[in-house]
């Protein structure tokens, strides 16, 4: 009666019925596992390849150079004089006007969204701003340089100048092509992640907190003041991190409306060059290696700084996100 | 005996399973399906059942009863190794199945899967496949290829099922376009599809009408014959129309476990008794 | 003296409401501008021509965006070689198996790759593959791409292959099926559109850049050959045009443009078909 026979094979021999059916070969589910998870892993091996390409591009401008190459502004490929001042300042400030003009009216727009638009605004608005996430940037360039350009110089800068000549911003020779030109640019590239993004943020702030606010007798603009935005404090700030990321590293639209003209100057109407710009112009035509390495530095400084800003705003999203669930369990 | 303070409308009458049934299998000398021992299983530190001893007959309808929460789905469960999908539990003791133990480290989930099948709750056709996909995708994922074998098994299982009459006209259209009753019969035709031995069912006609119900409840009566079958049911009167044997759990522990009729007439222990007559639900 | 008050508050409110509305209006104000001159530049140069011919020599009039046209379909062929695999397969990990710490740091990372500039990848690759063979590509262009693929394609199907009820898998498990059987032919049939549709989205996105490609497909004149040569792109073509001196290029940029938009609005349209009735993440 007790006949050892491993478990497998009684257990199998109980229905011989089942005879048509092949034996599960054990192998296939951890090899199947194996490669989801090796392909998985091409996440960290991407980013590890991207910085180690980058450092490995870079090596002898970063040891030339040193900490110069950020503070110097001279970019000069023929003397072989290369510092990244004036890029970093281009980036900086152009990213800074889009914030500013972008921020504003992207959360008021999801604030119209979420708590003021008729219901049947709000799908087909909601898809009017992904058509504009869709436009790819270079076409975004195109209408810039031949419709945007012509327009700010013959009206809106001429106006500008006018009314605000007498700061240091708005004096100075009008080209058209400008840092402010790339400014608002970019803004118009950032404004529908930043909307969306805060869409969603306004979206899962509970319905309690509006209607105990409304039950309190507050007007709709102070229940969407301290119900909402006060709850969605980090969240917001996620979202316009995460447009500053994207603004940081915008670059296309940007190379064909900004002038492309490595100086630092206090006029917003001068044309500039970003860090993106540089190297979307000339990393064809660097001929020294010297050059391309410069480029490639140029190249990690963006990585460092989109991947720091993308770092922030993906940890106050979390943190958005923790608060919620925890108040929910309350 | 002790008088009920409720009077339940329907003081459960067994429907004398004995009497439907061929006279070649009665119920007490049958051989055992399931010999389980000392089973306990753990999510993490928590016991959701503990020290489980009971031998299921094979070829009858054993049906568990209990209050929620007292573990019989987590029980039946136990039978088809479906808690290795949980992450962190723990199990201990034996289940040995025809004397196998079940829970043997090299014994394969898979294969023992095929032996014993599961219904669910809820019906859940493949919402992408046809009836006839449905009931076969067991065989074919299984690597059944001729097409005989599989016309064949298609019909034997929709017939066993009380659904080949129903569904004969059209064998192509979406599993999902029949009626709740209807779907969970498919369901119980892809089970039987890959001839296992057992079937579990946990509570399977919990989500349908009562007219479907009833069908479903004379499907598990025919089925016996074939199949050892474990019901899991938090209704008392379905157990009592059929199941041959019943077991109570509460808390995670089997109470009594004996002949339906007996569970339901005469228990043996106080808790068995306080819970067939309504003192707790 | 409360009555003025409450007056005030309302007032204000009613100012904030009318500001936001004006918001929501400039913000969708580029589309239509943009829409709107894509069309009146753009029409006019579709022609036959446009379609069937390679680029004049420069400085002459005429001439089309074929080998473009052409081109982009052939890089967004082989990003699809790297980005779909590796991107389902990936996102079937993130969904199917893991712990759940590993997992939060994998999407993490994938998150963090989706915020990088898209020029970055034509450094990387440019390094990879154009510097070893000392050769522009399509090859190089393919992979830049593709690699901006992966992110994207296994988050949107590790977010899908989530929506399959755990009912379906447990169902198939007890039929005695293999786990990786569960997945492929229960699970992922299950959320087989959902998983095309972030192929597609991954497609349109990638289908308008420019700038990985500056460096790695490098643009062509002619037609492409040989995948270790440069090939034309629709964007890249785009660029070039625009910003040179010639005015019938400038025409001929504005209806690559058109085509490049409407191409990429097509594949939005068929996911926004594909979708109806549920929701999916765009950006």
């Amino acid at each position: 009666m007790a006949i050892a026979i491993s478990p497998r094979a009684a257990v199998a021999e109980r229905a011989p019925a089942a005879r048509y059916m092949k034996p599960p070969r054990r192998w296939a589910d951890r090899a199947f596992r194996w490669l989801t998870l090796a392909m998985a892993l091409a996440v960290i091996g991407l980013i590890i390849l991207v910085g180690w390409q980058l450092a490995v591009g870079s090596h002898l401008a970063v040891s030339r150079f040193g900490f110069r190459f950020l503070t110097s502004s001279t970019w000069d490929p023929v003397s072989e004089q290369f510092g990244a001042l004036p890029f970093i300042y281009g980036t900086a400030v152009s990213s800074l006007i889009a914030l500013i003009i972008a921020v504003p009216l992207s959360i008021a727009t999801a604030i119209y969204l979420t708590e003021l638009a008729p219901l049947w605004i709000r799908q087909p608005l909601v898809s009017l701003i992904e058509m504009l996430a869709a436009i790819p940037s270079v076409i975004l360039g195109l209408w810039g340089i031949f419709v945007m350009i012509p327009w700010l110089r013959a009206h809106a800068f001429p106006w500008l100048k006018s009314a605000l000549g007498w700061t240091p911003f708005f004096n100075g020779p009008i080209y058209g092509v400008s840092m402010l030109a790339g400014g608002i640019i970019i803004a118009v590239m950032i404004l529908p992640i930043i909307t969306s993004v805060a869409r969603e943020i306004l979206r899962s702030v509970p319905n309690l907190q509006r209607e105990a606010a409304y039950a309190l007798g507050a007007t709709r603009w102070e229940v969407t003041r301290i119900a909402v935005l006060s709850y969605a404090k980090n969240g917001l700030f996620g979202a316009v991190i995460l447009g500053l990321g994207r603004a940081l590293g915008e670059t296309m639209a940007v190379t064909m409306v900004i002038g492309n003209t490595p100086q630092i100057k206090a006029s917003l109407f001068a044309p500039g060059y970003t860090l993106a710009s540089v190297i979307a112009n000339e990393f064809t035509e660097a001929t020294t290696d010297i050059y391309l390495q410069a480029l490639f530095e140029i190249g990690l400084v963006l990585f460092g700084i989109t991947i720091l800003a993308n770092l922030i705003a993906q940890l106050l999203l979390k943190t958005m996100k923790n608060a919620m669930t925890t108040r929910a369990v309350q | 005996m002790i008088e009920p303070s409720i009077t339940l409308p329907t003081m459960i009458e067994p429907a004398s399973p004995a009497q439907t049934r061929t006279p070649q299998q009665p119920a007490e000398s049958a051989r055992a399906a399931f010999n389980v021992r000392s089973l306990s299983i753990f999510y993490g530190e928590k016991a959701a059942i503990r020290d489980v001893t009971i031998d299921i007959p094979e070829k009858t309808v054993t049906a568990i009863i209990g209050p929620s929460g007292c573990g019989k789905s987590t029980f039946l469960r136990c039978l088809n190794r479906m808690h290795d999908l949980v992450p962190n539990t723990r199990v201990e003791g034996e289940a040995l199945f025809y004397g196998s133990n079940i829970y043997a480290p090299d014994s394969d989930p898979t294969i023992i899967r095929r032996k014993i099948g599961m219904v669910f709750q809820k019906s859940n056709p493949f919402p992408t496949m046809s009836v006839a996909d449905n009931v076969l995708v067991g065989l074919r994922l299984n690597g059944v290829r001729k097409r005989a074998v599989l016309n064949q098994r298609l019909e034997k299982s929709l017939r066993m099922a009380a659904l080949w009459d129903e569904v004969k006209g059209d064998l192509h259209k979406p599993g999902m376009s029949l009626s709740g009753g209807q779907q969970q019969r498919l369901c119980i035709a892809r089970a039987i599809a890959v001839e296992p031995e057992v079937l579990l069912m946990d509570e399977p006609a919990s989500a349908l009408d009562p007219i479907a119900t009833m069908k479903v409840e004379e499907l598990i009566r025919e089925l016996c014959t074939d199949y050892t079958i474990v019901i899991v049911t938090h209704n008392m009167q379905q157990a009592g129309r059929v199941s041959d044997r019943t077991a109570f759990f509460y808390m995670g522990k089997l109470i009594e476990f004996d002949a339906t009729e007996r569970i339901f007439s005469n228990p043996k222990e106080k808790k068995t008794e306080d819970y067939i007559t309504g003192r707790f639900g | 003296m409360k009555a003025h008050r409450h007056t005030r508050r309302k007032i204000i409110s009613a100012l904030a409401s009318t500001l936001a509305t004006v918001a929501a209006l400039l913000v969708i104000a580029p589309l239509g501008l943009v829409f709107y001159h894509l069309l009146v530049s753009g029409i006019g140069s579709i022609n036959w021509d446009f379609f069937t011919h390679l680029p004049k020599p420069v400085g002459e009039v005429g001439g089309g965006m074929v080998n473009a046209i052409v081109g982009s379909g052939e890089l967004l062929a082989l990003a699809a070689l790297i980005g779909v695999p590796v991107g389902v397969l990936g996102g079937v990990y993130l969904a199917e198996y893991g712990d759940v710490r590993m997992n939060a740091l994998l999407r993490f990372v994938a998150d963090v790759l989706n915020g990088v500039p898209s020029i970055i990848w034509g450094v990387v690759v440019y390094g990879l593959i154009v510097l070893r063979f000392k050769s522009f590509s399509a090859l190089a262009g393919g992979l830049a791409l593709g690699l901006m693929m992966i992110p994207l394609i296994m988050r949107t199907t590790e977010e899908v292959l989530l929506l399959v009820p755990n009912g379906y898998r447990e169902a198939s498990l007890a039929l005695g099926i293999s786990r990786w059987k569960t997945i492929v032919h229960v699970v992922m049939k299950t959320a087989s559109q959902g998983i095309i549709t972030g192929i597609l989205l991954a497609f349109a996105r990638v289908a308008g850049e420019t700038a990985p490609l500056l460096f790695t497909a490098f643009g062509n004149r002619f037609w492409n050959h040989n995948l270790l040569e440069p090939i034309a792109a629709l964007p890249l073509q785009i660029f070039t045009y625009a910003i040179s001196p010639y005015e019938d290029w400038h025409r001929q940029a504005w209806a690559g443009a058109l085509v490049l938009v409407v191409m990429i609005f097509l594949i939005n349209t068929v996911v926004r078909f594909l979708t109806r009735g549920r929701t999916v993440r765009v950006l």
